[in-house]
């Protein structure tokens, strides 16, 4: 097995409260090889959200050690980790994030403009982006003018267009109507089958069934940690290093014009 | 990168035009106040300089002293205490240009029907020279003229529309008393002097003339005042010691006995002058400079709400890999354009100001390429100092606060 993307040896996080210091975050340790797709789930205030920060270089840890891709974060300084969020990190968020005045290709291409490339360039990755998660035609419209499964497909977009190692996905389907929630989550199945490193937090059983292993947090500690029963998947291990790049699933049943 | 983020601020701006607008008026009426102001204060320093250049450069003035008859003291230049070798021996003096000793009287002169009554300054070739001023039609009278005292004169301009009016003075006379005399050229006008005297309004001819057929002076030689012009602004403190020595020495003063003569630094009268208008402008200046204070602070108020508005915004970048110096350049060019714009308005409403303050009010207004480049940079320089604390208070923003931030 190669090297771990994530590797996270006795985490934890202490927030200064007025009543002292609560503990968000107690020892936790966890590994994640290339290719897998980790679904955490937990219920409000179990420090998944803290975790995924973390993993996230948007916070760090009060103690323990997190390595990401073989880098200590802890060693790194703020533009370090700054180029870690853009290039080997793609974020998606429950509320999509995506900046409202913005067209769906300059929404796409934003990452490259913090990696310094060319103008030319960014366009045509961000259209590229756009064509693999089946929006194509949208590269000029604004967001609101797409729904919300729609545009998280384009928040999806915005995270794989610096082609990073580990997608993590804060409730990606949140916001989503179940039918919705599937798609999205095919397109997740889809990157992992690339073999993209995908984690994500979940509070739906069945949203969390799309991933291979599930880790449940409780009281900031890890209380679960089990492959999930997904009969249509590959084994993890063996991510299709041959697979090229295949467009995803486009989206189904509603389809192709605006919806508004 | 900066095309990126020049769209990026483009962008943010026009999303709401109306702020954006109403911040940049801040800076188009400051930067407007601040150009009309200098383009004011410059003008009048640039007329004071005129009539400075008019009165001649580095030159003294030596009056005679008064006459004092049974308590009752005339004014300077009335007691013939100075006379024409006083003016020789000063012109031995180390740092003198040229010397011109000049006796004057007002007289009554006639041509045909018209008569006009103006001041005679009779005086020697140099006099044009020391005081600057060129005869600009005909010509200056010689030395020989002064020696032989002929009825020759030099017209003022003044001088040669009251007695000739349309016609051609050169060449033709007019008459003192029953004496003609012959205009040999007209003096270039020259304005009024800092007391707003007409300058122009004057006769100049030989000193013998003068003394002999004019004013028929009891005193052979006596002068009224001597100019004298120094070589260069350097030698004049050393110059006027030498000079007050020198004509005490002549007058045998004794010590402590007063000076039978006035001695006057003309170019520290009109320095004087000049310091007065330099002052004025500044203060016009500073005042319109509070106005683009004024400004800055407006952008500064628009920029700290604007990165309220947009922490979300910036969160989202910061997740996505922008640096603390992309959100804080992002932020900084968005000021500096706002300011740069407002700068390029208000010259060009200030430039406009002050043309019409040229024709409506007809003031001397002066634009110098120097000012205006002045007010860009001051204009760069207020969107960076104003724009500087909001946008570092963007990048410094904690990314996980901003992303919750609703």
């Amino acid at each position: 097995m190669s090297e771990a993307v994530i590797r996270v040896e006795g985490l934890a996080k202490d927030y200064d409260t007025p009543a002292g210091p609560f503990p968000a975050l107690k020892d936790v340790s966890l590994d994640v090889a290339p290719g897998e797709f980790v679904a955490i789930m937990g219920p409000s205030g179990s420090g998944k959200s803290t975790f995924m920060n973390i993993l996230g270089c948007l916070d760090r840890p009060s103690r323990g050690r997190y390595l990401l891709a073989g880098r200590d974060v802890a060693k790194l300084d703020k533009d370090e980790t700054a180029a870690l969020r853009n290039r080997t990190i793609g974020f998606v968020f429950q509320g999509f994030n995506l900046l409202p005045r913005m067209s769906l290709a300059d929404n796409v291409a934003l990452p490259l403009v913090y990696s310094a490339i060319g103008h030319e360039e960014r366009l045509a990755r961000a259209g590229a982006m756009l064509e693999k998660v089946g929006l194509g035609g949208y590269a000029g419209s604004l967001p609101s003018r797409i729904s919300g499964g729609q545009q998280q497909r384009v928040a999806i977009a915005r995270a794989l267009v610096n082609d990073p190692r580990l997608i993590l996905a804060d409730e990606p389907t949140g916001n989503l109507d179940s039918h919705t929630s599937e798609e999205i989550m095919g397109v997740f199945r889809a990157l992992n089958d690339e073999g993209i490193t995908v984690v994500l937090i979940t509070h739906e059983n069945d949203i969390a069934q799309h991933a291979r292993r599930l880790v449940r947090f409780l009281d900031g500690r890890i209380v679960e940690d089990r492959p999930t029963l997904q009969p249509a998947h590959s084994p993890p291990t063996l991510p299709s290093a041959a697979s090229g790049r295949h467009p995803l699933p486009r989206e189904g049943g509603r389809g192709e014009g605006p919806p508004c | 990168m900066l095309g990126a983020m020049l769209r990026e601020a483009w962008r943010a701006m026009g999303a709401n035009r109306l702020r954006t607008f109403l911040t940049m008026l801040g800076m188009v009426i400051g930067v407007g106040a601040v150009v009309l102001m200098m383009a004011i204060g410059q003008g009048a320093q640039y007329a004071v300089a005129q009539t400075i250049s008019s009165m001649g450069s580095n030159i003294f003035v030596v009056l005679s002293g008064y006459t004092s008859v049974g308590g009752v003291r005339t004014g300077g230049g009335s007691a013939p205490t100075l006379n024409v070798s006083d003016a020789e021996a000063i012109a031995e003096l180390d740092g003198v240009d040229t010397v011109a000793p000049v006796h004057w009287g007002s007289v009554q002169m006639v041509r045909g029907p018209n008569n006009w009554n103006a001041w005679v300054h009779g005086t020697v070739p140099a006099y044009f020279d020391a005081r600057s001023w060129p005869v600009a039609e005909g010509g200056a009278f010689t030395d020989s003229d002064l020696r032989a005292a002929t009825r020759v004169a030099v017209l003022g301009r003044t001088v040669a529309q009251n007695l000739f009016g349309d016609e051609d003075p050169v060449g033709k006379t007019f008459r003192i008393g029953q004496a003609p005399f012959t205009v040999l050229g007209i003096l270039a006008p020259k304005g009024q002097n800092l007391e707003g005297r007409d300058q122009d309004d004057l006769v100049v001819m030989p000193l013998t003339t003068a003394q002999r057929r004019v004013f028929g002076t009891a005193f052979q030689g006596s002068v009224r005042q001597i100019l004298v012009k120094a070589s260069a602004p350097e030698v004049m403190p050393a110059l006027e010691r030498n000079m007050e020595s020198l004509l005490r020495q002549r007058h045998r003063l004794r010590e402590g006995a007063d000076n039978d003569f006035t001695l006057r630094n003309l170019t520290a009268v009109a320095e004087s002058a000049a310091a007065t208008t330099r002052v004025m402008s500044l203060l016009l200046g500073a005042i319109a400079s509070v106005s683009l204070l004024v400004g800055g602070i407006g952008i500064m108020n628009i920029m700290l709400v604007s990165v309220t508005e947009r922490t979300r915004e910036i969160g989202i970048r910061m997740a996505i890999g922008a640096r603390e110096r992309d959100i804080l350049a992002q932020f900084l060019l968005e000021a500096v354009i706002i300011s740069v714009i407002g700068c390029a308005i208000g010259l060009g409403l200030g430039l406009g100001g002050a043309l019409l303050a040229n024709q409506l009010a007809k003031m001397t207004v002066v634009v110098s390429g120097s000012s205006v480049l002045t007010a860009f940079g001051v204009a760069a320089g207020v969107g960076v100092f104003f724009g500087f604390y909001p946008a570092k208070k963007a990048a410094g923003l904690d990314p996980i606060e901003a992303l919750r931030y609703q």
